[in-house]
């Protein structure tokens, strides 16, 4: 493959993305926890619980700025790197992006200042709906840009304007209930949830090995345990229905995924094992589950999903089909205002198509001109690398079931066994504390990388999306988010772990007549909640 | 949905590029501050409680504040697709120092104080001056830049060509009248920053804002005057020629536009708009005056109204303008034919309608709980909670 400006600004892309993607899934999950965790304070007036709130709290800021800092990145770089696309299809996607700075942002980063200096200047149920509005503005801001990146994956509500030169919105409610965004929102929302509960649950348990701060970390563990074990299971249930759903959208993913290079009789295996080889299209050493893919799939044991095969074959019609339209959206712009109403016919009827006749913009400057060879090679290019999906995404579904074991082992330890958790099981908390990070960042790459070589699927392709840049600029660019980011991770990786190994500011004894009481409960009804106890 | 043509779309073209001022300027108005304080920084702050005491004015309002920008961000690619595509493609290597700087400044705020080391404190200070300073300057060069005009055209299937090499993309953007502007915008939010810090601190904080806050005021009318001159005899304008649709779709290259002698007949033409710039100067005079005389609440009033005058007046002056083409005035940009769709204009109002009050209501609640001074009593007494 040739590296040029394309390469290049995709992988500033790749990286400012998944850089801001390392703080944002822990913003999504923390800020949920630290108001669990303020609301148990305030319902129970308990101060171990106001101390956690301020701990966790504490290290949800130092990750909530770098979320922040790194998202403005994200927010200016579509028109920076990305100018054709921006104004391709900004008509759409700069909506969810505008509507997520009103109702997001402006509601996280407001209220973010006044969780931390309003505790004394607020009544304590005013500081906790504070952190609440933390909470949902950061999690609403989640729902937007995924409504943004869903509308990449599966475009709907949405039509080309040859007057315009450009894709133009024809029915907003489509793109905002986009089932591919909702199915995507959840998933992710879910996955912050999970990491958060991941890092509070190792932290913790690093706490225990120590025998350090034990009051705040088995509670802690209690907590991210319950919470987490909830967004496990809904992480994996949710990651299946985004499959499903790119089932109808976003077929030759899905194939790709699969390293499902011919059209099985339904109901397809599914592969667990195997080595894709793009050359002979073909896996080798395949490991199959029969029934298991279809039934993912299409929920059915009679429909069929289609190969890559013989999705590439459907491009190539596509592509010829896209042409009429390339020639036809010529001929309106030429006659502009009077355009003939049988050209205008002929390029409805293959509208649909006229992404892929850019596919050809690669090869030659008016797609029109092309060879069959030409057409041939573009068809082939809508198959992405199948051998990275194919492993990143096995990596991440064996990760998700492996938060559920842990998550319901340590459900399980802090609601039945009195809080008791051995030490092997605390050393495995601990080291697990990277993998939802690992598993995130697969996620968004089966998911981005899983879409090339379009950036709206089917609608403008990535090599086309590109600013008129030189390379000197997007080298220098990507130079220095390389050079500026590494200094920031170091930077608060290390201020993390500085604030991590200091503990909470000062530890809160829980008062006698709590844990005589708490003591009795326990020793009458061994299962009952052994924290939630009423107002002292 | 046929909800949208309630509204005509040229009507909604001109609320959009209304609502494109009421952010910056809202930008303007609360990240100023924040940037003016962080340019003051070195020189109203010498010890390190000096220091957390102007930073603490600014520590629990700087994020909701910096959504403004990102915000304009997003209101500019949703309203304005063109604008977005060409200028951040156009000003690249400009538009990442200010990316830089916006990087920075949150985590110059956040962690400054999380550590008790000096060298580590003081390399923060740095940061929060430059990352204060440098895009207050840069804002100003890009307007100035655009009241030029800047050389790029489209293709027929719109792609955005900019004209030169890299180098001389970016050197070219520091020419002496962009500067000049550049000097107007660091100055006004220097003054700002300074109206602000008289507000909310005391002692030599509050003492030496005043000095420097009146000083930048002055500079600021007399280089924002000596724009307006330099613009009414050395900087040509744009004029659209001959019949055009303001209802048209969005395409450039479907007007002719071409040079004129200067911007400044749109005073004749419209002489109501003489009103913005009159608030200019005369806003910054009073912020001049209300420093010296001490005022706190009323200075950063009419500090705010000084931002308002001089910013609405380059929009009002290029109207129907937004962003001309130096090297081929028919690609220019204005306010008929570089919208959104009608549909997605209509759509985005509606949203703004409803989402805007409450943003304004909740800011200016979380204003009122954060009234008052900040002291230095305030920022030794809470180390482990304020910055």
């Amino acid at each position: 493959m040739e590296f040029g400006i394309v390469e290049l600004s995709r992988l500033q892309f790749a990286m400012t993305a998944m850089y801001h993607f390392l703080f944002v899934p822990l913003t999504l999950g923390l800020s949920i926890l630290v108001a669990i965790m303020e609301t148990v304070y305030v319902m129970t007036n308990r101060p171990i619980w106001r101390q956690m709130t301020k701990f966790w709290g504490t290290l949800f800021g130092i990750n909530f700025v770098l979320g922040v800092a790194t998202g403005i990145t994200m927010e200016f770089q579509f028109g920076m790197n990305w100018s054709y696309y921006s104004h391709y299809v900004g008509d759409i996607f700069g909506a969810p992006l505008a509507i997520e700075g009103l109702m997001a942002f402006f509601l996280e980063a407001t209220f973010v200042g006044l969780f931390f200096f309003g505790w004394d200047k607020l009544s304590k149920v005013a500081h906790l709906t504070v952190a609440w509005l933390v909470a949902i503005g950061s999690n609403f801001s989640a729902l937007w840009i995924l409504i943004a990146n869903g509308w990449m994956q599966n475009p709907v509500g949405a039509q080309f304007n040859p007057m315009t030169m450009r894709m133009e919105m024809t029915d907003f409610y489509e793109v905002l209930f986009n089932e591919v965004a909702q199915a995507k929102f959840v998933h992710t929302v879910s996955a912050g949830y999970v990491t958060a509960s991941v890092f509070v649950l190792g932290v913790s348990a690093w706490y225990l090995l120590r025998g350090r701060h034990i009051e705040l970390a088995r509670r802690s563990i209690t907590v991210a345990a319950a919470f987490g074990l909830a967004s496990a299971f809904s992480v994996v249930l949710l990651g299946d229905e985004s499959g499903y759903s790119a089932t109808h959208s976003q077929k030759m993913k899905l194939a790709a995924i699969e390293g499902m290079w011919e059209t099985e009789a339904a109901p397809a295996s599914f592969t667990a094992f195997g080595f894709p080889d793009q050359e002979a299209r073909t896996t080798h050493y395949a490991i199959h589950v029969p029934y298991v893919m279809g039934l993912i799939g299409t929920r059915s044991l009679t429909t069929s999903i289609p190969g890559i095969e013989e999705l590439e074959s459907q491009a190539e019609t596509r592509i010829k089909s896209g042409l009429i339209a390339y020639d036809a959206l010529m001929h309106i712009r030429e006659a502009r205002d009077n355009a003939d109403p049988a050209e205008t016919a002929r390029f409805e009827a293959h509208s649909a198509d006229l992404g892929f006749a850019f596919l050809l913009k690669k090869y030659v400057d008016d797609p029109r001109q092309a060879t069959p060879e030409q057409i041939v090679q573009a068809a082939n290019d809508t198959i992405p690398t199948v051998w990275p999906l194919f492993w990143a995404f096995r990596i991440m579904v064996a990760l998700g079931f492996g938060f559920i074991a842990t998550m319901l082992y340590f459900f399980y330890r802090a609601s039945f066994k009195g809080m008791d958790f051995p030490r092997p099981a605390l050393h495995l908390a601990v080291w697990m504390i990277p993998a939802p990070w690992i598993a995130a960042e697969l996620g968004w790459f089966v998911a981005e990388f899983g879409r090339q070589p379009w950036t709206v699927d089917g609608v403008l392709p990535t090599a086309m999306s590109v600013s008129a840049l030189s390379m000197t600029e997007v080298a220098l660019t990507l130079a220095g988010f390389v050079i500026f980011y590494t200094v920031l991770f170091v930077i608060e990786m290390g201020l993390m772990l500085k604030y991590i190994r200091k503990g909470p500011f000062q530890d809160v004894e829980e008062t006698d007549a709590w844990v005589i009481r708490h003591t009795e409960r326990l020793a009458g009804r061994r299962n009952a909640d052994a924290i939630a106890m009423p107002a002292e | 949905m046929i909800l949208h043509s309630l509204i005509d779309y040229d009507i909604l073209r001109v609320i959009w590029w209304g609502l494109l001022g009421v952010l910056l300027i809202g930008f303007a108005l609360t990240d100023g501050f924040d940037m003016g304080v962080g340019a003051l920084l070195p020189f109203v702050a010498e010890t390190d409680v000096e220091r957390r005491v102007a930073i603490n004015t600014v520590g629990p309002v700087w994020e909701g504040n910096q959504v403004w920008f990102i915000l304009g961000g997003g209101a500019i690619f949703a309203a304005w697709p063109p604008l977005y595509a060409v200028s951040f493609s156009g000003f690249y290597l400009a538009m990442f120092v200010v990316l830089a700087a916006f990087i920075v400044r949150p985590v110059a705020f956040k962690y400054r104080s999380k550590r008790d080391d000096v060298r580590w404190r003081t390399s923060w200070d740095w940061a929060l001056f430059a990352s204060g300073a440098i895009p207050a300057l840069l804002f100003g060069v890009a307007v100035g830049n655009v009241i030029q005009g800047v050389p790029f055209h489209f293709t027929d299937d719109l792609h955005t060509i900019y004209e030169g090499a890299w180098y001389t993309k970016f050197i070219g953007l520091l020419d002496p009248f962009s500067l000049l502007a550049g000097v107007v915008s660091l100055s006004m939010l220097v003054m700002h920053g300074g109206a602000w810090l008289t507000l909310k601190a005391e002692g030599n904080v509050r003492d030496r804002a005043r000095r420097f806050g009146s000083i930048a005021a002055l500079v600021a009318v007399a280089a924002y005057a000596l724009a307006g001159v330099w613009m009414a005899l050395g900087i040509e304008g744009y004029r659209i020629v001959g019949d055009y649709l303001t209802t048209g779709p969005s395409n450039p290259l479907h007007f002719e536009v071409e040079k004129t002698a200067s911007w400044l007949t749109a005073y004749s033409d419209r002489p109501w708009i003489a009103i913005a710039p009159i608030m200019g100067i005369a806003g910054g005079l009073l912020t001049f005056l209300g420093l010296r005389a001490g005022r706190e609440v009323s200075t950063l009033l009419v500090s705010k109204m000084a931002i308002l005058g001089v910013i609405s007046s380059v929009g009002l002056t290029m109207f129907p303008f937004i962003m001309p083409s130096s090297s081929d005035p028919r690609s220019s940009l204005t306010v008929w034919n570089s919208s959104s769709s009608h549909m997605t204009l209509f759509i985005m109002l509606v949203v703004t309608v409803i989402f805007m009050p409450m943003i304004l209501a909740y800011t200016a609640w979380v204003y009122k709980v954060l009234w008052g001074k900040v002291t230095e009593a305030d920022v030794t007494d809470n180390s482990h909670s304020v910055y």
